[in-house]
Order: structure tokens, then C-alpha cells, then sequence
């Protein structure tokens, strides 16, 4: 039993280590004191002082963002629409919006990506920041959908009924009664959408133009000539961010569950102490 | 009835944006341009059944495939690791284990070009220690290397995912009845985890045979994979028509290889449960 357990932590030990070697080298090459890869020139700070002085890169963190954020929630806003709308279809009808809902995430990105690029080609929108939204958009909205169609699945039909026999007009009833309802899934999908479109390089790549690019673009064309030291100390800057605010997460979903662990305790010792009364 | 207005604006967008771009990638793939007009033709799908282009597509689907296995072997025990009820941290190590998706792939894919360099990381260890060097940069190996550690993840959550399902009072019942552990796995895990393993097969599969970012970076020579032949024929050749070929046939191997595996499958629930 105890070699089992050494061969187990082993085995996880040299896979985690795989999975963060890589990371590691980026973070320790943005303190490195040379331009070249792979020789050790003393540490500094200077790539990060750097950084906020390089118009490509910030440009392009600017583009990566503009378009995550108003990717994201266009995506949410006509996706959770859509939710509600594909949730109501006769069955025949819904499979076959659902089957395209699905084309975009079962394809190829490479095929989603030249696809289109020949569509903003053939409708002649430059490719530029216009193209690369509608792009982004159009591969976040499956996501949301997705996010969305479970809640939508779990509500109660009586709740919404109700609010129209005391009055409620129907929109006043979708706001009030639905939305709430749906909102996990609304959250769910906005995030998804935005950490996609954050990270996406391969449609992007095909639908951008004219001088717009985001951060992975950038990335790919430096990477053959060498990536410069900024970009290390950027993602280094980037993955801490992401590190706290997913232990962040983490600490408030396990501190919510135990909490509400706890009051079901609570009530449970209260309802069994009223039960050994009664 | 007035609810299915919601979703005029969804298809609109998917008329737009899925339907239309996809009909132009088949005119294209399916048309010619001749002197005499554009004209309807499968030339271009002959000119795929060249052996230079076979060769491409073969060596896609060779090193997918090579990775794909790769992954299952090594991501399996994996998987069986982490849902293990009795690990503890288990959240927190499972968080540990999707923590590198969030760093952008292609920086991780750089990082590993230093890493394999002649002159890189990995030969300096292996010199200090009077090892011969590693040539792998630029290789077949090093593409595969690069698919392994980008699409692990895809292999292990799935997989995950199924086995902390599982039942425990079942594996506790095998017990009783004088099941020792390999019985164990062999007829409760492996079987329950089947659905798992074919998610975690087509989510590594499907990127690794489209790819032509990782072949770009850690591969040698201009046509390595399928992905990388599409590309060139839209960015520099700029014969759309062969290149919407190509995209054609990819999407066809896709479909097909979706469709062998969904008969496996009753229904699909890991694909999504990933996020």
C-alpha cells in the first residue's frame, strides 16, 4: 500500500512538473537580464519597466481586451435571447438550430476561421477590428447558449405563470421572474465567452487585418524570430492575475458551500431537537 | 408564441455567420476558375489525391493519432489519481491541473522551443551530467510532444469527470464479493469510464489534426500537416480553391470520425462538462 502511494505521488509529481516546466522557463526568462533564450545573464526588472513602453504589445493587449469584452457581451445579450427562444421551438425546429449552434464548436477552428474570412471578403468588410468582432462573437455565442439551455431546462413554468395572473406583463415577467432564474448560466457563459475570446488565436489569425492584432497574434509572429522578454514578463503579469482570482474563486465557492453545509446543519439539528421535543 | 421572437436576432447571426461562410467554402472547394468563368469541377479534389498531398494528410492523421494515444496512456492514471476519493486537496489539485489552459498556448509552445533548443535548457542539463544532447527541435517528435502537452488536459477532465462519479457502494460491493483490485478496475472502472475515454479521444483528436500552429513552431519544413497546406494555400499561395479543398475534406474527416464515435456514445455529456 505504501509503494502504491509513492508510485502514485511520483507519477503526479512528474506530470505536474510537465505541465508547468514550460511555465516556469517563462517566468524565470522575464527576470533574465539578456535578449536571447536559453543563457542566463543576471536578474532585472527592466522587461517590465519595458513593457508599458511597447506600442505593439500595448496596442495589442488593448485589441485583446476591446474585443473579449465586447465579444463577450454581445455574445451574452443575443445568446441568452436566443436560449429562451431555441428553449420554446417545435422539436423539429430545434434541432435544426441546435445542430448549427453546434458547428461552430464541433469545427475545425482553421475552417471556421477561412470561412470567414471569405465572407467578410465576399460582403467586402475590411478586415480589420469590425471583422474581428463579428468573428469572435459568432464562436462565443454556442458557448453561451450552451451555458444558458440547462437553466432554462430546470425552471419552473409555474413561477413565470403566476407572475402573469397577478399582473405581470409578459416582459415585465421575463425580467422579473425568468431572468433571475437563468442567471447562473447567463454568468457562466459570459465568462466562458471571454476567457475564449481572450485566448483565441486561430480564428482571429484569419479574420484580422490592417494592422489590428490581439496578443496571440502578436505572439505567433515573434515567435520564430524570438519572442521579446516583455511578452514573458506580460504573461508572467497575466498568469498571477489568473492564479489569485482562481484561488480567489475557489476559496469563496468552498467557504459558500461549507456555510450553507453549515446551516443545513443547523436546521437539521434544529428540526430534530423540535422532533425529540414534540 | 410572441417568445420566438428572441430568437430572430440568434437566426439572423446564424444565416449570416455559420450558413453563408460555409456555402462559400463548398463553391469554392467544388468550383475552378478557367478562362471560360468560373466553372464546377472536382479538379481540385484530384489534385489532393497527389502523393505529396496524401503524404501531408497521412502524416496528420499518423502523428493525431500517435498523441491521441499518447494521451490516453498517460492521462489515465492520471485521471484515476485525481478522482480518488481519499486524496486530499483534491479541488485544489484538480485546480492546479487546469491552471496551465489559462496561460495562452502559444506562449506555453514558445516556452517549450527553449526548452528543446540545441543549445536549450534541456541539453545544458543533459551536458552538465555528460549526456549526450537531444535533437528534437524541429522533428516530428517535438510536434508530437507539443500536441501531448497541449491536449493532456482535454484527455484527463473528461476522464476525471466520469470516474469521481462513480458509485463508490458498487466498487465497495465488487470488494465484498472477493474482487481484488485489477477485477476491480477491469470490470467497474474501465467499463463506466468508456464514455470518458471516448470525449477525452475525440477533444484530443479533433485539435491535434487541424493543427498547424504547433507543427508551425516546433516542426520542421513548410508543409508538415494539413492544417499548415491550408494556411499556405490562403496566405501565400492564395488559391482559395484548393484551400477551401482541403478545408472541405478536413471538415469531412471530422464528421466522419464524430460519427464513429457518437455510435459508441448514448449521449455526450463530458464534452461540455470541461468548463
Amino acid at each position: 500500500m505504501v509503494g502504491l502511494k509513492l508510485l502514485k505521488r511520483s507519477y503526479t509529481f512528474i506530470i505536474f512538473f510537465f505541465l508547468y516546466a514550460p511555465i516556469a522557463v517563462l517566468i524565470v526568462f522575464s527576470f533574465n537580464d539578456s535578449k536571447s533564450r536559453g543563457n542566463w545573464a543576471g536578474f532585472t526588472t527592466k522587461w517590465y519597466s519595458q513593457l508599458f513602453h511597447d506600442q505593439q504589445i500595448l496596442k495589442s493587449l488593448y485589441y485583446t481586451i476591446a474585443i473579449a469584452l465586447i465579444s463577450s457581451v454581445f455574445a451574452t445579450v443575443i445568446g441568452t435571447a436566443a436560449a429562451i427562444g431555441i428553449h420554446n421551438m417545435k422539436r423539429l425546429m430545434r434541432k435544426v438550430v441546435m445542430n448549427l449552434t453546434y458547428l461552430p464548436v464541433v469545427n475545425a477552428d482553421i475552417v471556421t476561421g477561412i470561412s470567414l474570412m471569405l465572407l467578410f471578403i465576399f460582403i467586402r468588410i475590411k478586415l480589420g477590428f469590425l471583422s474581428l468582432l463579428l468573428a469572435h462573437i459568432t464562436f462565443n455565442l454556442p458557448y453561451v447558449i450552451l451555458s444558458v439551455l440547462p437553466k432554462l431546462r430546470q425552471l419552473d413554468r409555474n413561477v413565470y405563470e403566476a407572475a402573469l395572473d397577478l399582473g405581470a406583463t409578459p416582459l415585465y415577467a421575463y425580467f422579473k421572474v425568468i431572468l433571475p432564474e437563468l442567471m447562473p448560466g447567463v454568468i457562466t457563459g459570459l465568462l466562458l465567452a471571454f476567457t475564449l475570446s481572450l485566448d483565441d488565436f486561430v480564428i482571429s489569425f484569419f479574420t484580422t487585418g490592417s494592422g489590428v492584432t490581439n496578443l496571440s497574434i502578436t505572439i505567433y509572429s515573434m515567435a520564430r524570430r524570438g519572442i521579446n522578454p516583455q511578452i514573458n514578463a506580460l504573461s508572467t503579469i497575466m498568469f498571477v492575475t489568473v492564479l489569485v482570482l482562481l484561488i480567489l474563486v475557489n476559496y469563496r465557492m468552498s467557504r459558500d458551500a461549507r456555510v450553507t453545509r453549515d446551516r443545513k446543519e443547523k436546521n437539521k439539528n434544529a428540526q430534530d431537537y423540535l422532533l425529540q421535543k414534540a | 408564441m410572441k417568445k420566438n421572437l428572441f430568437v430572430y436576432p440568434y437566426a439572423f447571426w446564424l444565416t449570416v455567420f455559420i450558413v453563408v461562410p460555409l456555402l462559400l467554402v463548398m463553391y469554392y472547394g467544388l468550383t475552378v476558375k478557367t478562362s471560360a468563368g468560373v466553372v464546377l469541377s472536382l479538379e481540385n479534389f484530384n489534385r489532393f489525391l497527389e502523393p505529396v498531398y496524401l503524404k501531408v494528410m497521412a502524416r496528420s492523421i499518423l502523428l493525431a493519432l500517435v498523441s491521441t494515444v499518447i494521451c490516453l496512456i498517460v492521462g489515465y492514471p492520471m485521471a484515476m489519481i485525481l478522482a480518488d476519493r481519499n486524496l486530499k486537496n483534491r479541488n485544489i489539485l484538480v485546480l492546479l491541473f487546469v491552471i496551465p489552459m489559462w496561460m495562452n498556448f502559444l506562449l506555453r509552445t514558445y516556452a517549450w522551443m527553449t526548452l528543446l533548443e540545441n543549445h536549450g535548457i534541456i541539453n545544458t542539463i543533459l551536458a552538465l551530467i555528460g549526456l549526450p544532447p537531444l535533437k528534437i527541435l524541429y522533428t516530428d517528435t517535438a510536434v508530437v510532444l507539443g500536441m501531448v502537452y497541449n491536449f493532456l488536459p482535454f484527455m484527463v477532465l473528461p476522464i476525471y469527470s466520469v470516474l469521481a462519479r462513480i458509485d463508490r457502494s458498487i466498487i465497495e460491493a465488487a470488494q465484498d464479493l472477493g474482487a481484488n483490485s485489477f477485477a476491480v478496475f477491469r470490470k467497474i472502472t474501465l467499463p463506466v469510464s468508456f464514455p470518458g475515454v471516448l470525449s477525452g479521444i475525440t477533444m484530443v483528436f479533433m485539435p491535434a489534426v487541424t493543427t498547424f500552429v504547433i507543427s508551425r513552431l516546433l516542426g520542421g519544413g513548410q508543409y508538415t500537416l494539413v492544417g499548415n497546406l491550408i494556411e499556405q494555400q490562403f496566405l501565400y499561395v492564395g488559391d482559395w480553391n484548393f484551400g477551401s479543398t482541403l478545408s472541405l475534406i478536413l471538415m469531412l474527416i471530422i464528421l466522419l470520425s464524430m460519427g464513429i464515435m457518437s455510435r459508441y456514445e448514448k449521449e455526450n455529456e463530458g464534452s461540455l462538462g470541461l468548463w
